[in-house]
């Protein structure tokens, strides 16, 4: 197949997957919102930096108050607004229909045009829920349908490289927010407040729907050593790091001149495996998420490289 | 309020389903009597149902304008327009023997050039047209066929007669909306499939790539077609993107192209693969920088020479475009004379040449009643419209002719036929025109029927799409 296609399907899957997972994301939040007791402040500031669009924000000199940031990440002009990724997923799909299933990109087409006419929604709790639940859902679909009406050749290939990539990357960045920044410290201890550390787990295990895998999987009481293993390290989760990491490497397998991407996702799969998480948890987890990244990546320039960029 | 064909009145135009008040035509009338079944409501709900699936099915086209290119959906009226299939075999026909003797016309003008030694067309007017490429002469392509796929313009006069108005030899393109019509018409009236028998238009795609691959230079091997666009924002990409996905075939912009030892190869994931045949829409001038516009980067450097050598094949050939001209046209009945020993089954719309000193003169005078057309433009782009212009348009247009005599024709005022849309409240006449595709390589054939282009305002002729046109499903359908 055409790299320019290929990289076109590989973009289109990636945001797709980002779409999904944003609206997890802000989901989290607001359920977290509604668990907290009244007065415990949330860093809304927070869901910007994950998205890594802190610095666009921050420009438009607005408060970081709750209102303006949904409407900055639902339907804003920014490369992480919902309604923006969900443009970018429908203009790669437009651009590959000769490849891609008719099915799946009506499926796409209608879904812009729901978050189009919805999204302002989002901005106020009540309907928020409901929103997300049938972006999250037209976003599955979308998954299955793919997989059950396309061959599975190198355009399917690609797909699953975006969307297992992309996942990998959400899911470091989801344990991030876990990893403290996101409730007030206690200021006597520095730590923050044990219960509400449990209930901000919890949220975090729903937002990806871990949590009834997470505890068929690990049968204890909830708490952040276990989750973050599960999170990072488990290789049957589909969402957890590890098991994405591990697709890349079998769907790598069927593409030609797969040799330095498997090198590098193989770099990658080590440095999950051998981390110590009991330890980082205590000192360095911000780190090791890092550094994480900057392999998932690396994965990014290494199959960039390969199959996208004409020789 | 329903359908009533009783007040329903196309003047003196020839309508296509209703003859006279309340009679419908004999092909037409299940469907009259079924829309005429039809509560307000009712039909109100088909026409959302295809709208809706027009949205969803994401058929589109681009404008271009000064706040950007927008992408529309496609304009789309659910009454479809319905031709007998007695009539349609004979205008079938017609249009095979056409694109045959052009097909002979482009040959010959690039190899022996009898057609000037026997004086039938000057030499010089092919010599000055903008669509002549003196880089072509010599060339032979496979089955000496140069222009593949053509779209003919038809229209219907008040005599009830189908006549030529164009050819579109170069990129005709609308055969998708076509196909897509009728999908969509199969969404929103599914019962009057029953009681029809109506010819299916779906056998576009295969027979499009069975052409194509007729003429690949490696016989030996399954060919490797691909669909060569000018990119995402071409106003016609999504005919290219649909006729790359029914065909099967890639999609490619020039940028995915490559000439290595006078060969074409495409980029793929697993390095350099090699193209056969080559379906091009971008203009001849854009097609390899080396040898046309030099400042082309759609095209691909090399590409012409590797279709001179024949490793690769090119659909419609370079130069094909130079029969396609309006004043070209004038000439085509003569053509299937000298080529073919027939007569012209089809009609063409009777025209001035203003390069003829008589003809000029008559249409400079009757400037007001005429419909002039610059001979290289296509989508309705230059053309006055006589009867509706102003006295300062009427004198600029007197002109342009006069300081290039060679480059217009002109054409009475041709009355269209009409067919019902189903408007705000109710059935109203406007006029159509139709393009159906014509093929030809080793074999040929035309589509059954093709792509009805509806003026969507009331009394108007501009049926272009890029200026405010609308389309309909068109119907050939065989007695029981």
């Amino acid at each position: 197949m055409l790299s320019r296609v290929a990289e076109r399907i590989y973009w289109q899957a990636r945001y797709l997957e980002r779409t999904e997972n944003t609206a997890r994301l802000l989901d989290v939040f607001s359920n977290l919102l509604m668990d907290l007791p009244r007065g415990t402040k949330l860093g809304w500031h927070t869901l910007v930096e994950i998205t890594g669009t802190h610095k666009q924000f921050d420009a438009t000199g607005r408060q970081p108050v709750e209102r303006n940031v949904m409407k900055f990440l639902l339907n804003e002009d920014n490369g992480m607004s919902i309604i923006n990724m969900l443009a970018a997923a429908r203009e790669n799909a437009r651009t590959t229909r000769e490849i891609m299933p008719t099915e799946a990109f009506e499926q796409i087409n209608e879904l812009y045009y729901y978050a189009r006419d919805n999204l302002g929604k989002g901005i106020s709790r009540g309907p928020r829920h409901e929103l997300f639940e049938e972006i999250i859902t037209s976003c599955q679909q979308l998954t299955g349908l793919m997989a059950g009406t396309m061959s599975h050749n190198d355009a399917y290939s690609f797909v699953r490289l975006g969307r297992n990539l992309e996942r990998a990357d959400m899911t470091t960045r989801i344990v991030d927010v876990g990893s403290g920044n996101l409730l007030a410290m206690n200021p006597s201890t520095g730590q923050t407040d044990d219960p509400f550390s449990n209930i901000l787990w919890m949220n975090i295990l729903r937002s990806i729907s871990a949590y009834q895998m997470y505890r068929q999987h690990v049968k204890d009481r909830i708490n952040a050593e276990d989750v973050v293993i599960f999170l990072i390290q488990d290789d049957e989760f589909p969402r957890a790091v590890g098991h994405c990491i591990l697709q890349l490497s079998n769907v790598i397998d069927d593409l030609p001149n797969h040799g330095k991407a498997l090198d590098q996702i193989g770099k990658a799969y080590r440095m999950i495996k051998r981390a110590n998480i009991e330890k980082l948890l205590n000192d360095g987890l911000f780190q090791f998420i890092d550094d994480l990244q900057v392999e998932i990546a690396e994965i990014h320039q290494v199959i960039s490289k390969t199959w996208f960029l004409p020789r | 309020m329903r359908v009533n064909w009783k007040t329903y009145d196309s003047g003196k135009f020839y309508d296509e389903i209703i003859v006279s008040p309340g009679k419908a035509r004999p092909a037409a009338r299940p469907l009259a009597n079924y829309l005429k079944s039809l509560k307000h409501d009712e039909l109100l709900e088909k026409k959302i149902a295809a709208e809706l699936a027009i949205k969803t099915m994401g058929i589109s086209f681009t404008i271009y304008s000064d706040a950007g290119n927008i992408d529309r959906e496609w304009p789309f009226d659910i009454i479809p327009r319905i031709i007998a299939e007695k009539e349609w075999n004979q205008t079938s026909k017609g249009l095979q023997q056409r694109l045959r003797a052009l097909n002979c016309f482009i040959h010959d003008i690039y190899n022996d050039q009898k057609v000037f030694k026997d004086k039938v067309v000057p030499k010089e007017l092919i010599l000055n047209s903008g669509n002549f490429r003196k880089q072509c002469l010599g060339i032979k392509p496979r089955y000496d066929v140069w222009a593949h796929i053509c779209g003919t313009d038809l229209i219907r006069d008040s005599d009830g007669l189908f006549y030529v108005l164009e050819d579109n030899l170069r990129v005709p393109s609308g055969v998708s909306y076509m196909l897509e019509n009728r999908r969509v018409t199969k969404r929103v009236f599914p019962e009057l499939f029953e009681n029809y028998n109506i010819l299916p238009v779906s056998e576009y795609p295969n027979q499009l790539f069975d052409t194509l691959a007729a003429i690949s230079p490696r016989t030996s091997e399954y060919p490797e077609v691909v669909v060569l666009t000018p990119g995402i924002y071409n106003s016609a990409y999504f005919e290219h993107s649909f006729l790359a996905q029914r065909m099967g075939a890639e999609l490619v912009e020039g940028g995915d192209l490559v000439v290595e030892k006078d060969k074409v190869f495409m980029r793929t994931i697993d390095g350099l693969a090699q193209v056969d045949v080559i379906y091009r829409r971008i203009d001849d001038l854009f097609l390899d920088p080396q040898v046309f516009n030099k400042d082309s980067v759609l095209g691909v450097p090399g590409l012409f020479k590797s279709w001179v050598k024949g490793n690769v094949a090119l659909a419609n050939a370079p130069g094909a475009g130079v029969a396609d001209d309006k004043v070209i046209y004038t000439y085509v009945p003569q053509l299937i004379k000298y080529y073919l020993g027939e007569d012209a089954i089809l009609p063409n719309v009777p025209s001035y040449l203003c390069i003829d000193k008589v003809q000029c003169q008559h249409v400079l005078e009757n400037l007001d009643k005429l419909v002039v057309k610059p001979a290289n433009e296509s989508g309705g782009y230059g053309m006055l419209m006589g009867p509706q212009a102003s006295k300062k348009e009427l004198e600029e247009f007197a002109r342009k002719i006069k300081a290039n005599p060679r480059n217009y024709m002109a054409q009475p005022l041709i009355s269209l036929s009409t067919v019902p849309i189903l408007g705000d409240r109710v059935v109203e006449p406007r006029h159509v025109d139709l393009r159906p595709f014509v093929l030809q390589a080793d074999k040929s054939s035309v589509t059954a029927g093709g792509l009805t282009r509806v003026a969507m305002v009331k009394g108007s002729y501009i049926v272009n799409s890029s200026q405010g046109g609308g389309s309909k499903d068109t119907w050939i359908v065989g007695e029981e």
